[in-house]
């Protein structure tokens, strides 16, 4: 058991792979087949690519605000991987890489960042929350997803994800505590990158690890390596086969670090070093996999270039495919705010549809 | 005097209300060290140290609940949210503690705190950076809310909402942060809150605005200039308490009433102020009052926001249509 053997309170951290690719703990090492592997690091690769050019789109004012998800890659795959496909992922809003693996498209995901709403209308299916932009609501959302899927015997956990800053909301405690005393089959993953936009994270916990605050919750703690896809994925699927035998949540800090800025109107040098992020770069979370595979054979140089030359393909053009969406309709920002347009509502749209006839023709 | 912009304005009314007195602390998300996300906030920690400049865990309620505390045992507490779409947590610590202490405990206990919010449309933002909720405050007794239009008005009432005794809910229209600049006296200086500015006199029409829609309404009266309307123009400046007096008086005047708002259509400020005026204007007025707002919906995200957002044209197309109203 992995969640007994690493204590929280002792400061101890979970890892399979160091950040060279070597399997350090051979006990806790996941079986995972070849496959499966290959599409964790491809899911990887292709969050990382999508991020790095959305971030070149957003500089020439083709793209919006978007919080990328540079450095974080493998606590979000590593826990997808872990999952089936009906459970459920409950984002918080730098959740890119882990809604790629779980069914959102890229077309989806770079269209909310866009600007349109559609980016959060997900195929069927795909069992994912919208990005949840507020900080900490989510846990309650995912709480209460979890609880309705032990009564009604679905056989699915909910996964939520949180940042470091976000556990010092209050809501992030009342969703933990809900979905404890009702053994709700919860797992929260706290991405601790170690800034809340500018906000260290001494500056929102004086507990030493964000893990150990599950001891209060009466459920399992544990801090992970969250650049270590494998310990990710390790624990995960055993947070998840606790959940669903009705023993309730488990808590994981996926110790990590943002690589890039907290979003694109944030310039993370005011309040960071370089050589701190220099040092974060040795750890890259890609890097490390990718060495695993290698030792694997299941991976190679030329298998790196073709599929870099494939996604960046891909993703450029699949921008170009959002640019030309265009605008949003107007039908579109009347007709879903409830199931039924109330009358008045429809008359506000058919008002403001002859104003713009009328200045039309003027 | 300097030429600030409105941001540039509340920042050096915070530092000369600190300067001038100890019991002012400003505090809130990345407010300390960074200076706010939008830099209102800057220098401050360095000038006035951590003590009274800082950063906060990521808790609106935390942030309102403390500022609440602090206001009851002798500082005044100058707290930021930093959008307001993100206040809900602490709305519960205005709505249920700080607008009410000063009734319940029969005037022992006043909150003398502001909590400063950006907030508004019209800048292209993420989700919940858009809304215009002040109805949610006007709707509170014993709150105060301001929204400042200028750099002189901003400064001004944040010296006025620093020193008053009650709890002053201080919205600032970001998209206008940095859009303009305008001299500022260097001195100390009050807007009094509860006041609203006639910007223009005028004899044919009253048009009411505040925060980012009067820049709007002032280009739609630019455009219109040849068009020979004579339109009286006020900026409340105060949302609570509303200055009826300068809004009805003035109708009394033209007999025409046109609210300008970027807020949705129903149960908001304009409606108030259209009520009121029906009310205690009836017989003088000239046209059935009207009013440009946003629809009754979730304000949409950028790429379809300008359906909903009010701009000057359509505040043009209004003003055009209510000045050419016949009975």
């Amino acid at each position: 058991m992995i969640l007994t053997s690493f204590d929280p309170l002792k400061k101890e951290q979970f890892q399979v792979l160091d950040k060279d690719g070597k399997v350090v703990n051979k006990d806790y090492e996941p079986k995972i087949d070849d496959d499966t592997l290959i599409h964790m690091y491809k899911t990887m690769s292709l969050a990382r690519v999508a991020d790095i050019k959305a971030l070149q789109y957003q500089r020439q004012g083709r793209m919006l605000t978007f919080a990328p998800v540079q450095g974080q890659e493998a606590a979000q795959i590593g826990p997808m991987a872990a999952l089936d496909k009906k459970d459920w992922l409950v984002p918080a809003f730098r959740e890119a890489a882990a809604m790629l693996y779980k069914g959102v498209t890229l077309e989806q995901s770079y269209l909310y960042w866009y600007g349109n709403e559609r980016g959060s209308q997900f195929d069927e299916g795909v069992n994912v929350l919208p990005v949840n932009v507020p900080i900490g609501s989510q846990i309650n959302h995912a709480s209460g997803v979890a609880y309705a899927s032990k009564i009604q015997k679905q056989d699915a956990v909910a996964l939520a994800y949180i940042g470091d800053g976000g556990t010092s909301h209050g809501e992030f405690h009342e969703g933990m505590n809900f979905a404890a005393v009702y053994n709700a089959p919860l797992i929260t993953i706290v991405q601790n990158n170690q800034y809340a936009i500018s906000t260290p994270r001494a500056k929102q916990t004086k507990s030493e690890t964000i893990a150990q605050k599950a001891v209060a919750y009466g459920i399992p703690g544990i801090q992970v390596d969250g650049n270590d896809v494998l310990a990710m994925y390790a624990v995960v699927k055993e947070a998840r086969e606790r959940a669903l035998k009705g023993d309730g949540p488990t808590l994981i800090e996926a110790f990590t670090y943002r690589l890039g800025p907290h979003t694109t109107s944030d310039d993370p040098t005011i309040y960071r070093k370089d050589e701190e992020v220099e040092e974060w770069k040795t750890k890259d979370p890609l890097i490390r996999f990718r060495k695993y595979l290698t030792n694997k054979k299941l991976w190679n140089k030329d298998k790196e270039e073709a599929l870099q030359e494939e996604y960046k393909k891909l993703v450029n053009d699949t921008f170009k495919k959002v640019e030309a969406s265009g605008l949003v309709e107007l039908d579109d920002v009347f007709k879903y705010n409830y199931a039924e347009m109330p009358r008045d509502l429809q008359k506000q749209k058919e008002a403001y549809e002859a104003y713009l006839k009328e200045s039309e023709e003027n | 005097m300097a030429e600030l912009t409105l941001l540039q304005a509340i920042n050096k009314a915070l530092e000369q209300q600190m300067e001038k007195d100890k019991s002012v602390v400003v505090f809130g998300e990345d407010a300390g060290f960074e200076g706010g996300v939008f830099r209102v906030t800057a220098g401050l920690q360095k000038k006035f140290g951590e003590d009274r400049v800082f950063d906060t865990p990521i808790a609106e309620a935390a942030i309102v609940g403390n500022a609440i505390g602090m206001a009851i045992n002798g500082l005044k507490p100058v707290a930021e949210i930093q959008f307001s779409g993100f206040m809900f947590p602490g709305y519960n610590q205005i709505v249920t503690h700080a607008a009410r202490m000063r009734n319940r405990s029969r005037g022992k206990y006043g909150v003398p705190m502001v909590v400063r919010m950006p907030y508004g449309g019209g800048l292209r933002a993420l989700e919940h950076h858009s809304e215009s909720l002040e109805t949610l405050f006007a709707h509170i007794p014993g709150l105060k809310l301001v929204i400042p239009s200028t750099p002189y008005d901003a400064k001004g009432l944040m010296i006025a909402a620093i020193q008053d005794p009650d709890p002053v809910i201080f919205m600032e229209p970001k998209r206008i942060y940095r859009a303009f600049k305008q001299e500022v006296p260097d001195q100390e200086y009050k807007v009094e809150i509860g006041k609203a500015r006639v910007v223009k006199k005028g004899e044919g029409m009253t048009v009411v605005a505040w925060g980012a829609m009067m820049r709007e309404t002032q280009k739609a009266l630019k455009r219109l200039e040849k068009e020979n309307i004579d339109v009286e123009l006020i900026d409340l400046r105060t949302i609570a308490p509303l200055d009826y007096d300068t809004v009805l008086e003035s109708v009394k005047k033209t007999g025409r009433l046109l609210v300008v708002s970027e807020q949705v259509k129903s149960l908001g400020i304009a409606s108030e102020l259209i009520t009121r005026a029906n009310e205690e204007a009836f017989l003088y007025l000239e046209a059935p009052p009207m009013r440009v707002t946003g629809h009754d919906i979730t304000v949409p995200l950028p790429k379809g926001e300008h359906h909903h957002m009010v701009d000057e044209k359509r505040i043009a197309h209004t003003i055009k249509k209510l000045a050419n109203y016949e009975v």
